[in-house]
This record gives C-alpha cells, structure tokens and sequence, in this order.
C-alpha cells in the first residue's frame, strides 16, 4: 500500500539484542506523506502553553505540525484552538504572531471571526441565497484539544483517547519540570526559532542521546571544566542513578509507554533550580540553597533531590522535547520535507522568578542550548552530516541496540530511542517490530 | 590593507588625543568607526580571533536577540547569544580549538559592512550602528545573515574598543541557517 514497503523498517531482535532501522525512512519521501497522517494526525500535539495567553483575548499564531493554527484565550477564560484558515475562500484570518482580540477579521472579504470562531460578519451578506448558513462556517478547530499543567495539545483525530492517558509515564516527568515552582511556570519571551537540514526523526534521537555528549559536546565539556566543574565520571556513568539519595554518579533511561522516554541523570552542572554551581557565583548560593530549602518542606528530601539535583531529557511522542537540564527547554518540530525540519524552542521558568535568577537561567541555557549555544550547533552539524550520509543507500541500516540486554540501560544507552521507534512503527504499519530478526 | 587602515585609525586617533588633552574630549569620527569596522570584520572573515579578542574591553558583551524580540533585554527574553567577556574568550577558544563541531572544518564567511552612522557620541565613548549582510558557506550551501549591528564602542589609551556589540537580525526565524556557529 502507499506505493512504498512497510515491511522491516525497524528491526528489533531481543533475542539478540540488536536494534536496527532503516535508512529509507529517513530520506524517502513517500514515508513522510504517511507520517502526516499516521503519527502527526492520530497524536497529540504540543501546540502552546497557557502562560503565552495570560489575559483574555490573548493569542498566539503559529504553525504545529505544519499547519497555521491561532492559539487564543476567550472573554470566558477557556483557551481555544481555531485552524488559522478562511472558511470562505482561505486566506489567513490571523497574520500576526502574537497578540489580544476581541475577533479576526479576514483582509480578504473582510468577513470576521468570534474569538470562539463563529462567523460573526458578512459584508453584503444579502448577495447570498437562504441556504447560506453562517454556522456551517465556523473556522475549523483540531478535533481535541487539552491541557496538561499549562502544556496544551491539540488532536487532529476524533477517537483519539484522553490527553492523560495517551502522556502514560511522562505525566510523572512533566510534574517534576513543574513543581519547581509555586507559582506556576511560563514560558519566558524569546523564540529560538532555527531549522535543521536532516530528518526529524533524528532530532528526536538526538534529544535524549546521552551517548554523545562526551564526544559531540566535548568543547562544551571543556568550557564547564574551565568554569571549575569536576565532570570527570560524570558524563559516562557507569552505574545507575542512586536517584534516593544522590549517591555516586549515575544515570537511568525508562520507556514512559506510548512511544515517550526520558534519560534521568544527576546534573553535573549546576540548574537554576536549587543547584548551585561555581559559575552561578557566590552571591546567588544563599538564594539557591533557600529555594532548595524550601523544596525539601514541600516535597521531602528525596523529591526535592529529584527535582533540584537531577536533570532529565524528556522526549513526548512524536515532537515534543522537554529537557530540564542547565535551565528547562520546550522543544517541538516539525519535518517540511524528509530532509528538513523546523524547530521552536522557548525557555520555561518559574514564573515570578527573582530577576537575579532569571539572568542566570539565560545564561545557562545559552551557554548550552539553542543555535548560538556551546552545543546545538554541533548537534545541528552532527545531524545534518547523517543526512547526508544516507546517500549511500547501500549502507541501509542505523544501529540503536546499545544497552539493549542491560537490566539497568542507563542515560548513555539506547532505550529511550528504541522506546519511539516501536511506537513509531506500530503507527506506521499497524504491527510491532518485537520479534523481527536481523540478517545474521 | 585592512591592518594599515586600523593603524592609520590609532595613529589619527592618538595624536588628536595627546593635541587636545586639556580641552574637551576629541569626538570619535564617523570615518574611524568606519575603519575599525572594517578592520573587525576582516579579522573575523580571517578567523584572526586572538587579534579580534584585543578589540574588546574587559567587561565585553555580545549579543544576538532573537529574531522575534529583537530589541529585548537579556535577563527577561531568552537570547540566541549573549556572551559575557568570559563567554567570549571560551568561544574563541572552542573555535580556535579542534571539537567546534559546526566549525570544523571552518566555513567562510565574507562581511559587508555599510551604512555606518555614529548614533550618539560622548567624546570617549560613542554608539554606533551600521548595515550587515554576513554570508556563511560551508558544503556548498550559503546563509545569508542580515541584519543591523549596534556598537558601543570606548576610546582606550587612543584607540577603539568594543564595550557592547549587539546583532540584530532581520531574519524573521534562523531558517534554513539553522544556527550562528561562528561570532556574528
Ligand atoms: S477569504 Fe476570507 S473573507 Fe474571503
Ligand atoms: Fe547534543
């Protein structure tokens, strides 16, 4: 079907513990056609998060998962999806990207759009025969729409199940990203808005690859030795994470169920949450151990180790990143074609955070993240150089297998990315991949 | 050539600084930022950062706003760069060093640098903006990053120095570029 093969694009040979996919998928066209429908029009959705839209008539306008869609929040309080398109003759109702409406009025033919996306105004509307009817014209809205803790999905699928049930294990993960903060967490203005000459699927890789940083990142590694971080054992851990009592130096990869994974490490640099590093300064130790503190009266001293001392590289199936790393990245992306993609990334803080604070969680996050960070562009490189590797199609398949008989796969292993390509393969061909031998 | 310009620049610079001590402060001109622009952008189309790093004063910055908060502050919008001078000199250092991934091997860029106008001038320290179209090839693909910068540039024992040095882009989002691997 589809004029392409489904059949062996993931290998997944537990017997053997090797882990095999196919290049084809990240190159041929044809896969990227039924990726829109099978993965981004059955999943949800990362769209927006509620802290963009404060106030009533609040909206934000972008595209999630290729499509223009406005974000907005009504007089009535409730946080709305509407599909950015005229349902007269199509023309974009909403060109800015953020901004407060009471209603979007279309330049076209000037009809206007409720905030609710009733269709509100005609010009000329006699000129239309009685079976004219303006509630059949209501901009178009995702199927679903839900929220988790201020992280708004959207579905494009009607039978899609609950919001909650389809997150499984990574609710677990964004509660710990949120219960930093008594105050709610928002996004912080600033979009890092870049592109990647590669697969998407290789971002998703690349997110929670624990296995790279010593290599990819080593100049990073070095600019943090410079900063007076002993980070020696730390980025290789060979052990698992004690995650109780902070004990050793250890790491942990879990599959979240539903194709979502996270790798759980502890932090070998500081976090603007309660960890504090030489490169924070003095000054900001008193406020860091207050905030750590404070997390211990609230949580106990074991969740607040957790939330303050480990970090954790999230991936939500299929496109959505949370790291809590240096600092906390939202990440979402989506493929134009099989050799491009288009990323979003913001910073999610506590809100009402100490300006002091504030400055120092950017300059964490920049030292390491985003396109003119001491990182990503080397990740960008590495992922833009597989690419183009793939060129040679005789060399057909990616190996995913390390870890793959550990009872402990630990940050450096390759569970969490074998944990999305089996959800990824089931959507695609409708059967699991378990079991699949390779060639010998 | 871009190295005689810059000392001309100095040599002008020094002499009308030792002829007018006891009077008010010499105003930097147009045509010696101009040159110190240019001289800067050679050095980084050089990949002479060692030399580009004696530019800058001792509490340096950097700055690339995002490209939709383009005149927001660092500490309350997330920036794509904003380097401290301790940032900077590691910068250098990564790229000058073997495992600057994205730089390695280098791309090469060229600078054109216009529109040079003085925004505001206190004598020894002036405010200066000027035009750029900096353009980075590398596998035979070019980005082209346009934009305006915004110097603040001080007067050192008779010579320019960069105390601020903001880009701002046009580009609405870093795409195709991906990202801003060498200094901007
Ligand atoms: S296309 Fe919008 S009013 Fe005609
Ligand atoms: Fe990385």
């Amino acid at each position: 079907m589809d004029g392409v093969s489904l059949h062996r694009l993931v290998i997944d040979d537990e017997a053997r513990g090797l882990f095999r996919v196919n290049r084809r998928i990240f190159t041929e066209p044809e896969y990227l056609e039924i990726e829109r429908r099978r993965i981004f029009e059955t999943c949800w959705i990362y769209a927006a998060h509620e802290s963009e839209l404060p106030r009533p008539g609040d909206f934000v306008s972008r595209r999630v998962a290729g499509r223009p869609v406005i974000a907005i929040r009504g007089d009535d309080g409730a946080v709305r999806v509407l599909l950015n398109t005229c349902t007269h003759r199509g023309a974009l109702v909403c060109r800015e990207d953020r901004g407060n409406a009471k209603s979007f009025q279309c330049p076209y033919h000037a009809w206007t759009f409720s905030q609710r996306g009733e269709l509100i105004g005609v010009p000329g509307e006699e000129s239309y025969s009685p079976a004219f009817d303006r509630k059949e014209l209501t901009l178009g809205q995702p199927a679903r729409v839900d929220t988790y803790r201020g992280f708004i999905f959207i579905n494009f699928n009607r039978d899609a199940g609950e919001l909650t049930d389809y997150l499984a294990g990574a609710k677990e993960y964004l509660d710990l990203v949120c219960d930093q903060s008594e105050t709610g967490m928002k996004v912080s203005q600033g979009l890092q808005a870049y592109s990647i000459r590669a697969n998407w699927k290789l971002l998703v890789e690349n997110s929670y690859d624990g296995y790279h940083a010593v290599s990819a990142h080593r100049r990073y590694m070095r600019f943090l030795e410079d900063t007076g971080i002993d980070i020696k054992g730390s980025m290789n851990p060979r052990q698992e994470v004690d995650l109780g009592t902070g004990a050793g130096k250890g790491s942990r990869a879990l599959d979240l169920g539903n194709g979502h994974a996270v790798i759980e490490y502890e932090s070998p640099w500081g976090r603007p949450i309660a960890y504090w590093a030489p490169s924070f300064g003095e000054s900001a130790k008193g406020r860091i151990e207050a905030a750590r503190r404070r997390l211990e009266e609230r949580f106990g001293a074991e969740r607040a180790w957790r939330i303050s001392g480990t970090s954790r590289n999230l991936g939500i199936f299929p496109n959505l990143v949370v790291n809590d790393i240096m600092a906390v990245t939202i990440r979402t992306f989506f493929p134009l074609t099989p050799d491009y993609l288009e990323v979003n990334a913001w910073s999610l803080a506590p809100a009402n955070e100490h300006p002091q604070d504030a400055a120092l969680r950017h300059d964490n996050f920049l030292t390491f993240l985003g396109p003119g960070g001491f990182a990503t562009p080397d990740d960008i490189e590495m992922l833009e150089t597989c690419q183009r590797g793939f060129a040679n199609h005789e060399v057909e398949w990616s190996d995913i297998s390390r870890g793959m008989k550990s009872a402990h796969p630990l940050m450096s292993d390759e569970l969490q990315m074998r944990a999305f390509w089996r959800r990824w393969n089931e959507l695609m061909t409708g059967s699991h991949a378990r079991g699949s031998q390779c060639a010998a | 050539m871009e190295r005689t310009n810059d000392g001309v620049a100095r040599t002008r610079l020094a002499v009308r600084c030792l002829s007018e001590m006891s009077e008010s402060p010499p105003k930097v001109t147009r045509q010696e930022v101009e040159d110190f622009l240019y001289a800067e952008a050679a050095l980084l189309d050089a990949w002479r950062l060692e030399e580009w790093l004696d530019l800058l004063t001792e509490d340096a910055r950097y700055l690339v706003p995002p490209t939709d908060t383009r005149d927001g502050d660092p500490v309350t919008s997330l920036f794509i760069v904003a380097d401290d001078i301790v940032r900077i000199r590691s910068r250098v250092k990564q790229l000058l060093g073997k495992s600057a991934w994205a730089e390695k091997p280098r791309s090469r860029t060229r600078r054109l640098i216009s529109n040079v106008r003085i925004v505001e001038n206190n004598g020894d320290s002036v405010k200066a903006a000027a035009n750029f179209a900096v353009y980075r090839m590398r596998y035979e693909l070019i980005d082209t990053y346009v934009g305006c910068y915004e110097y603040e540039l001080i007067v050192r024992s008779g010579k320019l120095k960069i105390r601020e040095r903001k880009a701002i882009l046009d580009l609405e989002a870093l795409r195709p570029h991906g990202k801003i691997s060498f200094i901007l």
